[in-house]
């Protein structure tokens, strides 16, 4: 089987990696560069867990053929920090319980943070919009939905 | 295993294409495919430029091959198609999902397909100049070919098309049913009524009992009803995990007299 | 820290209830604090069982049954073996325990579950082979080529339709299609006062039928399980089991080995709620370390997590009480059918469970219950959130509604009027205490604007509870119905070597009649009673002399290391 080189960006670093014929990106980040923030939950579109952006937009890493993110930009959860500086959405995220098993928040804060990037103030009913690719069995949502709010708010102590 | 090949154009794709082959648009679907082991041999994309490309002449837009539902809503020449882009899938999803590959979506997709139907697109296939209607490729998608572009008619009154999706889960959930309705006036009558239903069947497909209803009267409340009471004429929707046969049928006329009574008080 | 859960209107906190009862000054209990976590899961560097990556990681993925219930005439690997990629394909054959039931760690239940089977499969996906290969795409397509030559049998999905005489065995070892309690009875027995009795002196008697659904748990990781060789011929095994060491057990079980030789590390689960304690992968994943030297990870994906994930099994409840004018219970009867799918798993104990909830938070001094675990060919069931009481709480409250409309009071009222309040007895037989339902009830009937009379505003758990309310019924009417042959009653509880047969009920139970009460006959081993419910009962065995045949596995099954024997609940073996 031909692997197929792919050098691209992840969050802001040069990388580059073998892909397998039909692997998607998930698979990819995951065992071939080794970034394991973003989950696997479904392969089939419906659960968000993997959620990354490509150049700025939110993508499900396991619908997307791994090589065609030659030359792009991937970010993942794993770029939201800055060395020890936590993103202000990770701090809220803990301080309003927004994470519970954990499993969705990878893809949870990716999406929220491309939500927060393009409209720095939303309302709720944006949030709940922009999260709506994501599912999270543990937490009903509130605690997200207060979370996202409560940084776009500015009350977040960053 | 997969085998990926790449074209640089979508001619050469169409030409690359064949029975153990899979185009790749967005690849909402194709992938999951790919994911469950279950996708054609081979996958063919295309790199080249262009493929995005919406453009507007005169009273219609050519929406390209890789035009996705979040280009859709991000176009202001379409904003008659954003109730429709807006409800497809989650932020993800419409970042990914084509215009072109919703065409070729199984039920219970295929809520964009509907509102092409109901505007009477055409579709424009790979290396071919002409286009023919949509319906001719829902009817045989297997065979349609590749499609370059689709070139959508803007409804001189935005007002004459409307657009529901009926769905369990919300904002964001698979369709029990999408309805859409092209329903331009003249003179306060309806001429040249086009209603056309997501989910009701294996591809979109238009409501005749409905069409036929609405034709030449105006929109108001005993054109609504018999329109609601004819709306599954000829209709045999499937049974599936979202709804069942019988509940599409019922719940169809229901749904559609919500929509049509909502376009009447705009 | 600023506000934490306590902030926004999602959370709020009563103290103003029982304020005398509660320290408010303590250190850490009432006050938020953070998980700790929660860091690990905003970073994305909580390790959950996939995070850990092996160089020349293994594949496996099952053939599974495409029929609710079959037999196996043959199952041929040929072809799959030599699919591109598949190092090794395993059947029943290579699995040495080859037969289990998940409470037998704590005595409970027979082994009824192969790990793959060999003979029957019961259930819609039930695995029968399982390919190892060196992708998972690999695995997925040598999956499609083994071929099983399969006898396609009759099946059942309906509770009552189960246990009727014919219908088909699920499971050859319960005939029945029922679960035998105490090794005696096709059912669990509640008994407190005399139901019949009070029904039939109260001024109304209604009845109901409640159905529920499966529920699937839907974790968003799915379950799963890596295992990888170690030195010193010992396995690690990286789970995201809810039940670490059930797994370790299970999984030493199944695999005849001891457990010193098994590392288990989890605890990191990505959602469980009671879907995965069923340590259905650890085995598996082990035993492709073992067999192929190599790591091994078995994962199911969405749809196995779907299609034979174990929900939370389906409870079809038939409920009949007596109701005096003013709105008091007098007597409430249980007819409950559990379906727990093609194996038992979790649901006996979920039953042993439930029933000592019943019959709900209320004061009835007379209560009766006959719950049976039934089989069918749907998804074994196993645990969920609260499990063996969701479900007859749904039932239950939906019946005080109706209850509360037949006698034409307020629904908030008749629950308040009902309540246990401190010192009641329950039908468990044990006192109440720090009740709190009033309190919650009052609460919730001024949130949603409902008008209480000054009675029930007044009401207090702490108040008019016990003293009549908590004796114990003069009379307990007993019987014998439901009873089978050819089991033995054990419990594990008593100390080893205790030839002492176990009390029916702890030392504070009432008076037992020595004769059944009413109607009934006098014991008979066998027995054709019907349930209240209207579902007939097939005869134990379809004869008292049809022993069922000795446990199958017994032979090959090794001398348990040191069982775990913690529980109290009560077990049985095959006589
Ligand atoms: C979570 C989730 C939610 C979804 N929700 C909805 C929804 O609400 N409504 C809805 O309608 N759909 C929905 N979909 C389905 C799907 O995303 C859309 O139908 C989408 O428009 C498909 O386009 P795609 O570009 O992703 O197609 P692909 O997956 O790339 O392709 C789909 C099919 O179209 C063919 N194809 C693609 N492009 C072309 C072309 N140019 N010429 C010829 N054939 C082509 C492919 O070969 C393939 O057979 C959902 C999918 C997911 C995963
Ligand atoms: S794993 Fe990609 S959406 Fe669920
Ligand atoms: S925190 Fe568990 S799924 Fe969201």
């Amino acid at each position: 089987m031909a692997k197929t080189p792919v050098t691209f960006t992840l969050n802001g670093q040069s990388k580059s990696a073998f892909a397998d014929p039909g692997q998607n990106l998930l698979d990819f980040l995951r065992r071939g560069v080794g970034d394991l923030t973003p989950k696997f939950g479904c392969g089939q579109g419906t659960c968000g867990a993997c959620t990354v952006t490509i150049d700025g937009e939110t993508r499900l890493s396991c619908l997307v053929l791994a090589e065609t993110v030659y030359g792009r930009e991937v970010g993942t959860a794993a770029g939201l920090a800055d060395g020890a500086a936590l993103d202000p959405l990770q701090t809220v995220f803990m301080e309003h319980f927004a994470a519970q098993c954990g499993y969705c928040t990878p893809g949870m804060l990716v999406s929220a943070r491309a939500l927060l990037d393009r409209n720095p103030r939303p309302s709720r009913e944006e949030v709940i919009e922009a999260i709506s690719g994501n599912l999270c069995r543990c937490t009903g949502y509130e605690p997200i939905i207060t979370a996202i709010l409560a940084v776009a708010e500015g009350r977040a102590r960053a | 295993m997969t085998v990926v090949e790449t074209y640089p154009t979508l001619d050469q794709a169409a030409r690359a294409m064949g029975g153990d082959a899979a185009f790749l648009g967005g690849g909402t679907l194709v992938m999951r495919a790919v994911n469950e082991g279950v996708a054609p041999a081979r996958l063919i994309r295309v790199t080249g430029p262009g493929l995005s490309e919406l453009r507007v002449s005169g009273d219609s837009v050519r929406i390209g091959a890789g035009v996705t539902m979040a280009d859709v809503l991000a176009s202001r020449d379409l904003e008659f198609l954003h109730p429709v882009a807006r409800v497809i899938g989650g932020p993800q999803v419409r970042n990914m999902a084509t215009v072109a590959g919703n065409l070729f979506a199984a039920h219970p997709f295929g809520d964009f397909a509907a509102a092409l139907l109901a505007l009477d697109a055409r579709v424009i296939g790979a290396g071919q100049g002409g286009a023919r209607p949509v319906a001719d490729v829902l009817r045989d998608r297997a065979r349609a070919g590749l499609v370059a572009a689709i070139e959508v008619p803007r409804p001189r009154d935005p007002k004459a098309f409307g657009f529901l999706k009926v769905s369990r889960v919300k904002p964001r959930g698979v369709s029990i049913l999408s309805i859409a309705a092209y329903l331009p006036r003249e003179g306060g009558r309806i001429r040249g009524a086009r209603v056309a239903f997501g989910a009701m069947g294996p591809v979109p497909l238009r409501s005749s009992g409905a069409e036929r209803a609405l034709e030449g009267q105006s929109l108001g409340a005993a054109a609504i009803d018999s329109a609601a009471s004819a709306a599954t004429e000829g209709l045999d929707p499937p049974t599936d995990e979202i709804a069942s046969a019988w509940y599409r049928k019922e719940v169809a006329g229901v749904h559609l007299k919500r929509l049509l009574t909502d376009m009447e008080r705009r | 820290m600023n506000d934490m859960t306590t902030s926004g209107p999602m959370v709020e906190f009563r103290k103003d209830i029982f304020a005398d009862e509660r320290d408010d000054n303590l250190n850490e209990i009432g006050k938020p604090t953070r998980r700790q976590d929660i860091p690990g899961h905003v970073t994305g560097r909580s390790p959950f069982f996939d995070d850990h990556l092996f160089d020349g990681l293994l594949h496996m993925r099952c053939v599974r049954s495409p029929h609710h219930h079959a037999r196996i005439r043959r199952i041929d690997t040929s072809v799959a073996q030599r699919m591109p990629g598949v190092v090794r394909v395993l059947t029943g054959r290579d699995v040495p325990v080859n037969l289990n039931t998940l409470l037998s760690l704590l005595d409970f239940g027979l082994d009824d579950e192969p790990i793959l089977s060999e003979k029957k499969v019961a259930y819609r996906g039930e695995p029968v082979a399982a390919v190892i290969a060196r992708s998972e795409a690999e695995a997925r397509a040598a999956v499609a080529e083994v071929e099983v030559d399969w006898e396609v049998l009759p099946h059942v999905f309906d509770v009552e339709e189960a246990i009727k005489p014919g219908a088909p065995a699920v499971l050859e070892i319960y005939p029945n299609n029922t679960f035998v309690y105490h090794g005696k009875y096709d059912h669990q027995k509640l008994r407190y006062g005399e139901a019949d009795r009070a029904l039939a002196e109260a001024d109304h008697v209604i009845e109901g039928r409640y159905q529920m659904s499966p529920i699937e748990q839907a974790p968003i990781e799915t379950c799963g399980a890596i295992a990888a060789p170690e030195q010193n011929d010992r396995y690690v095994c990286y789970t995201s089991t809810q039940a670490l060491f059930f797994s370790l057990g299970t999984a030493a079980k199944v695999l005849s080995m001891p457990s010193s030789r098994l590392h288990f590390v989890g605890g990191t689960v990505g959602g469980g709620f009671g879907g995965k304690v069923d340590s259905v992968h650890e085995p598996l994943a082990i035993l492709g370390a073992i067999l192929t030297g190599h790591p091994v990870k078995y994962a199911w994906d969405r749809a196995e997590e779907m299609q034979v994930g174990a929900p939370r099994g389906a409870e079809r409840w038939y409920i009949t009480d007596g109701v005096m004018n003013d709105g008091r219970i007098v007597a409430r009867k249980f007819t409950g059918y559990f379906d727990a799918g093609a194996y038992t798993r979790l649901s006996s104990y979920a039953i042993i469970k439930g029933v000592g909830h019943l019959p709900g938070p209320y004061t009835i001094p007379n209560v009766s219950a006959n719950v049976y675990c039934v089989y069918t060919n749907r998804t074994p069931a196993t645990a969920m959130r609260g499990f063996g009481i969701t479900g007859v709480d749904f039932a239950i409250e939906a019946h005080m509604d109706k209850v509360a409309e037949a006698v034409g009071l307020n629904p908030v009222e008749l629950r308040l009027l009902n309540a246990y309040r401190d010192g009641d007895m329950k039908a468990h037989r044990r006192v109440a205490k720090n009740c709190a339902l009033i309190e919650c009830a009052q609460v919730v009937a001024e949130k949603a604007g409902i008008a209480l009379s000054p009675e029930m505003k007044a009401a207090s758990s702490l108040k008019d509870g016990g003293g009549a309310r908590g004796e114990l019924p003069r009379r307990t009417a007993t019987d014998e119905d439901g009873r089978v042959a050819g089991f033995a009653a054990t419990s594990y509880a008593r100390k080893e070597g205790s030839a002492s047969a176990p009390q029916p009920h702890p030392p504070q139970s009432p008076a037992v009649p020595s004769r059944p009460q009413g109607s009934q006959p006098a014991p008979a081993v066998t027995s054709g009673q019907r349930p209240p419910a209207g579902g007939s009962m097939p005869p134990a065995g379809g004869s008292p002399s049809a022993t069922p045949q000795p446990e199958k596995a017994s032979a090959r099954k090794p001398a348990r290391s040191g069982a775990m024997r913690f529980s109290s609940l009560s077990g049985f073996r095959r006589r």
